[in-house]
């Protein structure tokens, strides 16, 4: 039906496939992004929201400060604030274990660009009373925060169609083949041709990886969270714990959102979270913050992620074709770094190269070891 | 056949009939039911030390009630009975539960009988949310229960035979009743007359309620709208239209129902398909005549997949035990489960009947009343406009996106009150079928938890 040829086609309309067609379109492409369902209603618009930096990889460091720039102009960006706040991300170490861990991550990161604070002892009552006598020391990064996932990531593709990207929603790409000058793909009916593919499918990102050979262990993943009724205002930080477990943030309204554990598939598409892990969290959460023993839970809920052993995503060229690039396997992580992951495909389009270290996440670390194919540097 | 654990969900009419059909075969089933004692909804049982006779508790229907309570406690030291205890989540073979005392445990079942029952259906209006306005439901509850009339005075509005029962109740009870105000239209009644026939029982009862009241001096109206519930703080008045005019009335307390919505979260949960159902007004479970759903294993009776009354929850609950059996690998009696089938489809028939004499009226009120700030959700504040915007600005065509962009949904209840009323707004600005904006999905916990005693869990 459609004989137009666009620039890019996008497979996935999470915040990464929306902020590259955001990108894109800014740049005077043509872009056409087809989505299953709707646009970030997918990993991008269930997470918890938290947006940190702190407590990433030393390889992530980069990407996430590009994106942090974009969240500080976020209403500029996407058209709204998206509830974002820049309160804190506070980590909490329960034991001197935790703590010397939580020095030796300040370490290893040094000279990254990130400011962390950690925090002990008195100090750390007379600045965060709220936490409970579980809590041994923190490390505090104060201009990480969180957003309202669900507000954000489908204001990110309404702002890609305001500036000219097609969206297509409710169309599931069913097939992709390499041609002559470009790609082909069947969707929702259509023959779509374009010049380059950016695959963001996250969970689906299997597609077009199998059909052009890509190696690639990407498995889905289900973190499970929960939300309470409104309290009154108890924290404004987003809460993490050193070696993972529990998470929480206050929204303003007053509800606090909490996460942690691992959920159950029902199909590809569909989970549940699994409650005996939330309950775990829960009680690991009424130690850290004590106030929350008074509340009811008001819902639960889990989300399909795509996730890579490394906990590093596929960012950047294909291994086996041009013009193909890759944006997926978040492996939890990517809502933060989302909206910059989608301006380093932007830039691989436009102009063949990004300023952004993204060599830790070439699809190629997954065949390297084997065939010692040499690592094409971006940066 | 030990190795079956069936376990229902429901104590009332529905699940205790189901009960005592599995014991019968020889099982022993698992009964869990939130409420402290068996009966469920219509024959509920008073708290201990309650003293009123069960003819002025139940009516009409204290026979019925006597026998149900009767079997209850006969089949009683035979089943696994868990009062006081809410499912609160359901996964492919298992529940999870929380007693009254705060105990969290999991109940494996190898077959599971949903007879969740129902609860009142609302709709929002101006004023809806006014301290003094009660469901119609609450306002029995409390006349039954706790032995208190609402009021002094007091209007009824809304629709379904619940609304001349309870005004009559309330009347009888010596509540100065001002007026009773019915949503449907005495046209709607006599259209509906043939259909009513098949339970001509229920029409004779609901005909003696109607002509006491009358006969009694309390005003009816047909045909009318809702206006408002007038006052600051509590009520004070009930304002309505009819035959083309807007009029008042003073009162204190304003009991509001229209009809009942069914129980389907946990269904829901399980991942049973549903179907649009446009008697109703409602996406339900499906459920064949034998109970069956689309999952194997799962079976539904009584008014939570769908609104049938207490008798025909009866018989459901019993041919859906028999289904159960027969799907184990028992015997079925072909002659039972022919009577209790024919049986079921005279009250569907008498069912369509009620509902075509009074029939919702629209969920928004024809447009009429659902000012854009009239809030929908009390939980997350909001409003009727805020919903009409995002479909406006957000292009939204779905009603899980609404939910995701306006937290329609999102509060306490899970859009069990308010879902309907998003329902016709986003159809309404889509100019489409309720049905064609889809329906919002179900989350765990069924009703809020207390975190405090989540962490405590017993041996199941
Ligand atoms: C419960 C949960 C909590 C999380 N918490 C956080 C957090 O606090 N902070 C953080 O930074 N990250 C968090 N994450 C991770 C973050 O949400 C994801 O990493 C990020 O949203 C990934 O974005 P995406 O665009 O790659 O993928 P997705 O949002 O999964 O988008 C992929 C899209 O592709 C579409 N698609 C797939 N196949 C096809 C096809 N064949 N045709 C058309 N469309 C297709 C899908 O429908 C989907 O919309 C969390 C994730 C979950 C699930
Ligand atoms: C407030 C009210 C008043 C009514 N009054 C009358 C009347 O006066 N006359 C009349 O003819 N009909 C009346 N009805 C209708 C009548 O109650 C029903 O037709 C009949 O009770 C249906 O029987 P059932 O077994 O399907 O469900 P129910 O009798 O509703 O029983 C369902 C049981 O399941 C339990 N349950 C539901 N969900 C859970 C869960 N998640 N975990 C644990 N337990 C759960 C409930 O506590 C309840 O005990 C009334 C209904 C309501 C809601």
């Amino acid at each position: 039906m459609s004989a137009r040829r666009y620039d890019t086609a996008i497979l996935g309309g999470g915040i990464v496939g929306a902020s590259a067609a955001l990108n894109l379109a800014r740049s005077g492409l043509s872009v056409v992004l087809l989505e299953r369902g709707f646009c970030g209603a997918g990993a991008s618009g269930v997470n918890y929201g938290g947006v940190r930096r702190q407590g990433r990889p030393p390889e992530q460091i980069p990407l996430s400060l590009r994106a942090h720039a974009i969240w500080a102009r976020l209403q500029d960006h996407i058209g709204i604030d998206g509830e974002y706040i820049r309160s804190g991300h506070l980590k909490l170490a329960r034991s001197e274990t935790e703590m010397a861990s939580l020095l030796a991550y300040r370490d290893r990161i040094a000279g990254l660009g990130l400011k962390l604070e950690l925090v002990s002892g008195n100090t750390l009552r007379d600045r965060f009373p709220m936490l409970g006598s579980a809590v041994v020391g923190a490390s505090y990064c104060a201009d990480d925060g969180h957003a309202n996932p669900r507000l954000v990531s489908p204001a990110f593709a309404r702002a890609a169609a305001k500036a000219g990207a097609e969206i297509r929603e409710q169309t599931e790409v069913t097939a992709v083949e390499r041609t002559g000058n470009g790609f082909m793909l069947q969707a929702g009916g259509d023959e779509i041709r374009a010049g380059y593919l950016l695959n963001c499918a996250g969970p689906g990102a299997g597609l077009a990886t199998q059909a052009f050979g890509e190696t690639v262990p990407l498995s889905s993943g289900y973190p499970c969270l929960g939300v309470t009724e409104p309290l009154p205002p108890l924290f404004a930080f987003n809460l993490g714990v050193e070696g993972g477990g529990v998470y929480a943030r206050q929204v303003a309204r007053g509800n606090v959102v909490f996460g942690g554990g691992k959920g159950y598939a029902l199909d590809d598409r569909n989970c549940r979270p699994d409650m005996k892990a939330l309950m775990q969290t829960l009680q690991d959460g009424t130690a850290l913050l004590p106030a929350l023993r008074q509340t009811h839970v008001i819902r639960f809920w889990s989300g399909v992620e795509a996730y890579m052993p490394d906990r590093n995503p596929v960012l950047g060229p294909s291994a086996t074709t041009p013009g193909l690039l890759h944006g997926f396997g978040f492996s939890g992580a990517g809502f933060q770094i989302g909206p910059a992951a989608g301006a380093v495909l932007a830039d691989l389009v436009r102009d063949g190269r990004t300023a952004t270290p993204i060599e830790a996440f070439s699809i190629q670390r997954f065949t390297r070891t084997r065939q010692m194919a040499p690592a094409k540097s971006y940066s | 056949m030990n190795n079956l654990s069936p376990v229902i969900v429901g104590a009332g009419p529905a699940g205790i009939r189901a009960a005592a059909t599995l014991i019968a075969a020889g099982l022993k089933p698992v009964v869990v039911d939130e409420a402290i004692k068996a009966g469920g909804q219509i024959y509920r049982q008073p708290p201990d030390g309650f003293t009123r006779p069960k003819s002025s508790l139940y009516g009409f229907e204290s026979r019925k009630a006597d026998r149900l309570h009767h079997l209850f406690e006969a089949i009683r030291p035979q089943i696994d009975y868990r009062p006081g205890t809410l499912v609160w989540n359901a996964g492919a073979d298992h529940l999870d539960l929380m007693a009254s005392d705060g105990a969290a445990a999991s109940l494996g079942f190898s077959h599971l009988l949903l007879a969740t029952g129902a609860t009142d259906r609302v709709q929002p209006f101006d004023g809806w949310l006014t301290p003094g306005v009660f469901t119609l439901g609450a306002a029995q509850i409390a006349l039954k229960f706790q032995g208190s009339i609402l009021g002094p005075r007091i209007a009824f509005a809304g629709t379904g035979p619940l609304l001349y029962l309870v005004a009559y109740q309330y009347a009888k009870a010596g509540a100065d009743v001002v007026g009773v105000f019915d949503t449907a239209r005495f046209a709607d009644k006599l259209a509906a007359l043939p259909g009513l026939l098949h339970g001509i029982g229920h029409l004779a009862k609901g005909m003696y309620y109607v002509a006491w009241l009358r006969a009694h001096g309390v005003p009816m109206y047909g045909g009318i709208v809702p206006l408002r519930v007038e006052g600051e703080g509590r009520v004070q008045g009930f304002a309505w239209q009819g035959g083309g005019r807007t009029k008042r009335v003073d009162c204190d307390a304003v009991a509001f129902g229209l009809g009942l919505r069914s129980e389907t979260q946990l269904a829901d949960l399980l991942g049973c398909r549903f179907a649009y159902d446009d008697l109703n007004r409602a996406w339900l479970p499906e459920r064949s005549l034998s109970g069956r759903t689309s999952l194997a294993h799962v079976y539904l009776a009584g008014d939570g997949a769908g609104i049938a009354g207490a008798d025909a929850a009866e018989l459901a609950g019993e041919r859906a035990a028999l289904a159960l059996l027969e799907d184990a690998g028992h015997v079925a009696d072909r002659r039972r489960i022919a009577l209790l089938e024919s049986r079921l489809k005279r009250i569907a028939k008498f069912r369509h009947g009620l509902e075509r004499a009074f029939p919702l009226p629209p969920a928004d009120w024809g447009g009429a009343a659902l000012a854009d700030d009239l809030v929908l959700c009390r939980c997350e504040a909001i409003t009727a406009g805020s919903l009409r915007q995002a479909a406006r600005d957000l292009g939204v065509t779905e009603l899980n996106r609404l939910k995701a962009l306006t937290r329609i949904g999102m509060g306490r209840c899970q859009g069990r009150i308010c879902g309907a009323a998003a329902t016709a707004i986003l159809a309404a600005e889509l100019q489409c079928a309720p049905k064609a904006v889809g329906r919002l999905r179900g989350q765990a916990p069924v009703k809020p938890l207390p975190v405090v005693t989540l962490g405590r869990e017993d041996a199941a």
